[in-house]
């Protein structure tokens, strides 16, 4: 009986189906599936759940009402009247990546937020978006956001590079905290749950601890979720009105 | 020392970083608690704040992880 004792073996992509077109590996992986099944599942929770439109809902109509009032008084909160023209981009990113997650707790499933490259694409669309529109907002103007008002010239030397990259680090610590929180989350039960396969009867104790982890990894999962979608709507708020 | 047993000493001592993530959290949980405990009404209020003051603080602690796992594996 084989038991997988590499924690890390659940992050390899796999090919479903290969597909290499002009020597671009197109493949449809194990990554592409899940993020098919998440893309699915909010279309039909959305969809199915609305058809009936009755004014008193039912458990699943409320559920799709909940998630989008949820955002929309998120959007509202921070960024105020302004933002609500960001409300379908901020509702998809939230849902894809909290849908995301959950699904990388089903076992044997893959969680595809914790590649680096997932979340990154999502990071750099959120960071270049925010950039475009504070240009587009206010043109050149927007470099004001780096000079805070009031600060000795003396001071501007120091405090404009520091502005500057904590700017620019934005799309990496955006990407790597929910990278690294899946990453990290997921080996921890890769590696309780080997530990628990190959002790005998003393197993019940990283089974406990397995058990435990996943109960904080389902928080995580949403907690990532918000995380990133309040802080996309935090740095709109930026780009928008800059203060 | 070869580099292989540098390597291992090197991801060790990076998850020193997890300290600062540990210290942070209580901090926010405390000031949270002590917020709730003064004024249990706010307590829906500041919720969504000490949620996201815990995603931050526990993220530069995984910062650091991030780089004791590249150093471990690469």
């Amino acid at each position: 009986m084989a038991i997988e004792l590499n924690p890390l073996e659940q992050f390899e992509i796999e090919r479903l189906i290969p597909i290499h077109i002009g020597g671009i590996d197109l493949s449809f992986t194990n990554s592409a599936m899940l993020m098919t099944v998440a893309a699915a599942l909010v279309t039909a929770l959305l969809v199915l759940a609305t058809r009936k439109a009755a004014l008193v809902p039912g458990r699943w109509q409320s559920l799709a009402e909940l998630s989008y009032e949820f955002i929309a008084n998120m959007i509202d909160g921070t960024v105020g009247h302004d933002g609500r023209e960001y409300f379908p981009f901020v509702f998809t990113l939230f849902m894809f990546i909290l849908f995301g997650n959950l699904l990388g707790l089903v076992p044997y499933s893959f969680t595809f937020t914790s590649h680096i490259i997932v979340t990154f694409a999502l990071a750099a669309v959120v960071f270049i978006g925010v950039t475009v529109i504070g240009f587009a907002r206010h043109g050149l103007h927007f470099l004001r956001l780096f000079v805070p008002e009031g600060v000795p010239a003396v001071l501007l030397l120091l405090l404009v590079p520091i502005e500057l990259l904590s700017y620019f680090i934005r799309p990496f610590t955006l990407s790597i905290r929910l990278f690294a929180n899946m990453l990290a989350g997921h080996t921890m039960l890769g590696i309780f749950g080997g530990l628990a396969a190959s002790i005998g009867l003393f197993a019940i104790l990283p089974l406990g601890a397995a058990i435990l982890i996943f109960a904080l990894e389902l928080l995580v999962a949403g907690l990532q979720a918000y995380i990133f979608a309040i802080l996309t709507c935090l740095y709109l708020n930026d780009a928008i009105h800059m203060h | 020392m070869d580099p292989a047993s540098a390597k291992l000493i090197g991801a060790g001592l990076a998850m020193i970083a997890l300290v600062g993530a540990g210290i942070g959290i209580g901090n926010v949980f405390s000031a949270y608690i002590n917020a709730v405990a003064r004024n249990p009404a706010s307590q829906p209020l500041v919720q969504p704040i000490a949620f996201l003051g815990f995603a931050l603080a526990e993220a530069t602690g995984l910062f650091g992880w991030v780089v004791g796992f590249l150093i471990f594996l690469k």
